[in-house]
């Protein structure tokens, strides 16, 4: 069907090519001339301007892809902010971890000299061995002893509580990383469509829809209203009746 | 406030559930159940008795706001008093869970004090 018009085409051009020399008109017979070489390229020049333009429109496409520029601009830097955050919460954790240990330390082993001091002075007692003037030593000694073995356990205690509270960072900085994931997977996605743009097979967009949730405040992001700490929230919320 | 209440801890990360489970324990409650996501208590919560939920807000499945909505849409769990721990600190998701009917949030990290002062505010309440 197509080569009938081309033929068609070239016949009718020919045809105008012999009737314009036949009429004396040279402008006519070179202008019909000087078109001929470009209708035999017809086809090929119509297939390279198409692929031109299909590459041209996927380019801009990809450029004007909100969430491609919402990832360049944005997802980008708050990604390095959130990683160096996350550097920091395990830092900071390590360290209270690490300060209750090395604090509970000599606490413990305060109470186990002076319980082993004890013992033995105890052992003592116990065989019959010991004065009257030594026993009322000994006995004063239990008794601060008693009173020093309640306030390390609560020290050791209020320590354990801190190690324990520190291991959070586990949840935030799992958060924080998971969000970092998606993006470094959107990413990917993208830089994939890209790639498979020349070709025919284009890949699905698959779009997810958009978490609303803000997760973990992080420093230097900008991630709307964030309330920074426990009292701002009870005032928020008791301005809002509660 | 009765320290035998049965407590239900609803949190994605296993160690966040550990660490409010050991705060509680701290603090007298010992009778603590444990639900990674909304649609595992959820179920927990219909036939189990619970007398106080502590959960988180970004979770898998279901989260905790849509947990908390279900439970103040639950003619038998409706008064259930709730607990929201969680990471999430804007400011329209506090205001969008006070709506939703929570009665305490507590924003992580947070100290075994704000858990303290948030709970018996709570009871204080329920019994007030």
């Amino acid at each position: 069907m197509e080569k009938t018009i081309v033929e068609s085409e070239r016949l009718t051009q020919a045809r105008a090519l012999v009737a314009s020399l036949e009429a004396g008109d040279d402008t006519e017979a070179t202008r019909i001339i000087m078109n001929f070489p470009e209708n035999i390229e017809t086809d090929l020049f119509q297939e390279v301007g198409r692929l031109t333009r299909e590459l041209h429109e996927a380019i801009v496409g990809f450029a004007m892809d909100d969430k491609v520029v919402q990832a360049v601009q944005h997802e980008m830097p708050d990604a390095t902010e959130r990683l160096t955050y996350v550097i920091e919460l395990t830092e900071n954790a390590a360290n209270t971890t690490l300060k209750a240990v090395e604090d509970s330390m000599p606490v413990a082993e305060e109470l186990s000299n002076v319980s082993d001091k004890l013992a033995t002075e105890w052992d003592r007692f116990r065989g019959r061995k010991m004065e009257l003037e030594d026993f009322r030593a000994l006995s004063n000694e239990i008794g601060q002893f008693l009173t020093l073995a309640s306030s390390h356990s609560k020290t050791l205690n209020e320590n354990l509580s801190e190690v324990l509270l520190a291991q959070g960072y586990q949840d935030l900085t799992g958060q924080i990383i998971r969000r970092v994931i998606t993006l470094i997977h959107d990413v990917e996605e993208k830089l994939v469509r890209l790639v498979s743009i020349s070709g025919t097979a284009r890949m699905q967009e698959t779009k997810k829809e958009e978490v609303a949730l803000e997760g973990p405040a992080v420093p230097n992001i900008e991630q709307g209203e964030m309330l920074s700490n426990q009292d701002d929230v009870d005032d928020l919320l008791s301005s809002l009746g509660f | 406030m009765d320290k035998n209440m049965k407590i239900l801890i609803v949190d994605d990360f296993s160690t966040m559930r550990r660490i409010i489970k050991n705060l509680l324990r701290d603090l007298g409650f010992s009778n603590t159940h444990e639900a990674d996501d909304g649609l595992t208590a959820l179920p927990m919560l219909q036939s189990g008795n619970f007398d106080f939920l502590v959960s988180d807000w970004n979770m898998p499945g279901m989260t905790g706001i849509d947990l908390l909505k279900a439970v103040r849409a639950d003619p038998k769990l409706a008064s259930l008093p709730v607990l929201m721990v969680t990471a999430e600190t804007k400011r329209e998701q506090i205001v969008q869970a006070a709506e939703a009917g929570v009665n305490g949030y507590v924003i992580k990290p947070f100290t075994a004090g704000t858990l303290e002062e948030k709970i018996s505010k709570i009871f204080d309440r329920v019994a007030g």
